[in-house]
């Protein structure tokens, strides 16, 4: 349509920031976790996250004067720095919270007896004093400053190396990867295996079963938690990863037969023929010909089997159990929003560990994901 | 044994089996049950043939068959059975208990607000995404960002989600994005999840925000699929851009929209991890599926937790029959 006269400017235009304002509302959510993970609490429970990328003017906690005194001329001095190793530069200063903008930089503010108190743009500032500080209160000073963006990376530090802070991320990481692993690899030859004799065998009752196959396709796995937990119970398996596995094995299934089914059917009929004619076995066609060539549909399940028991919290709380042992990243997280609600650096930081796996794959794979998912979009 | 080498453990098991298996079984049908030689042999080679699909399938169908077919009617005799009398009969009494409770009716209010909401403005935002971005140079790009939640769990998504909506007292600045935009036009601080009704609509956001990717790549894909005479044939009768996109574009990938549609609301059907990890229920914001977690996992009562789980199959079962039978069609 670009080539209706007249229309394509301001059209193209129109697009543009239609598309960018798009982008922006699907990207700013994430953006803003990101963002916050890299934040102290204070500056995250000061100011929003968006205030974190410029330079913010703000009042700080009131910072109480310390140092050594030093005696000048009959006066005894205090001097020293605010903020040390950092850019901030003062607007406005106080000695009392009632007043904290009463002074500008430079000024000095009259403490009574003599006292005085001074403080530069950049922090520094001057405490003097006819008599000796020694045992008094030393003045708190309040001050308005706008800083430069600061980001750190205490928070993954902390969440990953401490038990008490991230409660146990770094165990949930590696429970989430042995449950999802396993889990992805299994269910692929299986389902190879039916989808070739599903795409290429003759036999009575096929279309049949692809009916049915299609059918499973749909059924919600909640009607499956309580039979097979009992199921499992019943044959020792218990709650555990062997359980996990198989259900998410059995979960996978019905998606892995449909997808690679479509795909081999669309193979060339020519080459499997000629090498039924040249003598070739069912299993040696299947392994040396059909499972080369589907390759791209092998890998389009396998990362959708991925990021869906990577993802998964259902199955894991119900077939893993809720134990600290053995709680993967999502029911951690679940956790963590009920007993840490209002600590974001945590809790930001913590949901970022558990989603950048899933976003590497995505932003790698994601050729394999789309095709994927044009060709078997019923799930 | 360490977990993760048990889950090595268990990868070379599974696929060595799995392997093995095949060959095995492939080797004793063609040497032994029915070996192509003697004087059989054309009879003998005709019969392998027939059992060998079966031999192949057979794992496959077996896992199918005790992890998804089996339980739905296993489900179904656990709803009409009661634990505490050792799984007796008791008819439709579960049924009868879970229809007198005032919260399985908000569940059932709120899930067909979802089933409505959520299909729907997931499919139009793709929809808009799909052909804004096919016209633009950096299009991929922009869709590769839309499409980026599709990656992220619905546990991930709600902790973004919650942080937005984070509400701090007034007077203080805010840092949940909505309320800071609320306060900014004039408004005062709300709590927005405990905000009857517009909670619900808050959480429905999450799963458009995750969905609407989905529905972009599918229906773009439907869109470059449309063939080009037919826009050029309106072009040249005059139609407005407006007038190509509804009358010319809409139509001949509708089959496109409605299979995304009823993707997506077999996702609503299931939601869960959503309403838990940001409501778990409260405030009015139910749906069934965690409805029927509560019943299963912290009430313990396995008979109406089985009885909601049968009516969330019940609301698939039209999608399912439909899906078989275009598959059927499909295959002639």
């Amino acid at each position: 349509m670009d080539n209706i006269a007249g229309q394509k400017s301001t059209l193209t235009w129109a697009v543009h920031i239609s598309v960018l304002v798009l982008v922006l509302a699907w990207v700013f959510p994430t953006l803003g976790l990101f963002v916050s993970s890299f934040r102290t609490s204070d500056q995250i429970s000061s100011s929003g996250w968006w205030a974190a990328l410029s330079t913010q003017e703000s009042q700080l906690p009131a910072i109480r004067v310390e140092g050594d005194e030093t005696r000048d001329a009959d006066l005894y001095v205090i001097e020293g720095e605010l903020f040390v190793g950092s850019d901030t530069s003062v607007s406005a200063w106080g000695t009392s919270s009632r007043e904290p903008e009463a002074y500008a930089p430079g000024e000095t503010a009259d403490l009574g007896d003599g006292e005085a108190l001074t403080l530069s743009e950049t922090g520094a500032y001057r405490l003097s004093g006819p008599e000796s500080w020694e045992g008094k209160r030393l003045p708190r000073i309040f001050t308005t400053a706008s800083a430069p963006p600061e980001f750190t990376l205490d928070n993954y530090v902390n969440v990953l190396t401490s038990d008490t802070a991230g409660a146990g991320i770094a165990n949930a990481f590696i429970n989430t990867l042995t449950v999802a692993i396993p889990a992805t690899i299994i269910p692929i030859l299986v389902a190879a295996f039916a989808a070739y004799a599903l795409a290429w065998m003759d036999f009575p009752g096929r279309a049949l079963l692809i009916a049915a196959v299609v059918g499973l396709l749909v059924v919600p796995l909640q009607l499956a938690l309580i039979p097979l937990l009992q199921l499992h119970n019943a044959v020792g398996i218990g709650k555990g990863y062997l359980g996990v596995w198989l259900a998410h094995t059995g979960f996978g299934l019905p998606l892995a037969i449909y997808l690679l089914r479509n795909y081999m059917v669309g193979l060339p009929r020519d080459i499997i023929e000629n090498a039924r004619v040249d003598g070739a076995t069912e299993f040696q066609i299947f392994i040396k010909i059909i499972l080369p060539l589907s390759f791209p549909a092998l890998a389009s399940f396998a990362i959708f089997q991925f990021l869906w028991t990577w993802n998964d919290l259902l199955v894991a709380l119900v077939f893993l159990g809720t134990d600290d042992e053995t709680l993967v990243l999502t029911g951690r997280l679940v956790n963590l929003m009920g007993s840490r609600g209002g600590q974001w650096e945590i809790l930001a930081t913590s949901a970022f560990v558990s989603i950048v796996v899933p976003l590497i794959v995505f932003f790698s794979m994601q050729k394999f994901l789309v095709r994927g998912l044009l060709a078997g979009s019923v799930k | 044994m360490h977990p993760a080498i048990m889950g090595l453990l268990t990868i070379v098991i599974g696929v060595g089996g799995c392997i093995g298996y095949f060959y095995f079984s492939n080797v004793f049908l063609d040497k032994v049950l029915y070996p192509p030689t003697g004087p059989n042999a054309g009879r003998n080679i005709n019969r392998a043939n027939q059992i060998r699909p079966w031999l192949f399938l057979f794992p496959a169908l077996f896992a199918l068959g005790l992890y998804l077919a089996y339980p739905v009617f296993a489900t179904l005799w656990l709803s009409l059975t009661d634990r505490d009398q050792g799984g007796a009969f008791v008819g439709l009494a579960n049924y009868r208990q879970m229809m007198s409770e005032d919260k399985f009716w908000e569940a059932m209010r709120n899930n067909m607000l979802w089933l409505f909401v959520v299909p729907a403005m997931s499919t139009a935002f793709g929809l808009l995404a799909a052909q804004l971005t096919d016209r633009i140079s950096w299009g991929n790009f922009a869709k590769s960002l839309i499409f980026m939640p599709m990656a992220i769990s619905f546990v991930g998504a709600s902790v973004i989600w919650k942080l937005i909506y984070d509400t701090r007292p007034e007077g203080t600045e805010q840092i949940g994005l909505l309320n800071a935009i609320w306060v900014g036009m004039g408004g005062e601080p709300q709590q927005w999840l405990t905000l009857i009704p517009w909670n619900s609509f808050l959480l429905m956001i999450v799963l458009i925000w995750i969905q609407t990717g989905f529905a972009m790549v599918i229906l773009s894909a439907a869109l470059r699929g449309i063939p080009e005479e037919t826009i050029e044939a309106a072009i040249i009768d005059g139609a407005s851009p407006m007038q190509i996109f509804f009358k010319i574009k809409v139509p001949q990938i509708m089959s496109t929209i409605v299979v995304v549609w009823t993707t997506i609301t077999l996702v609503v059907l299931k939601v869960f991890d959503i309403v838990l990890a940001m409501t778990n229920g409260q405030w009015e914001t139910q749906v069934l599926a965690n409805y029927m977690y509560d019943k299963l996992f912290r009430s313990f009562d396995w008979g109406v937790g089985s009885a909601s789980a049968m009516v969330i199959m019940l609301l698939v079962t039209p999608i399912l029959v439909w899906n078989v039978i275009n598959a059927r069609k499909e295959m002639r």
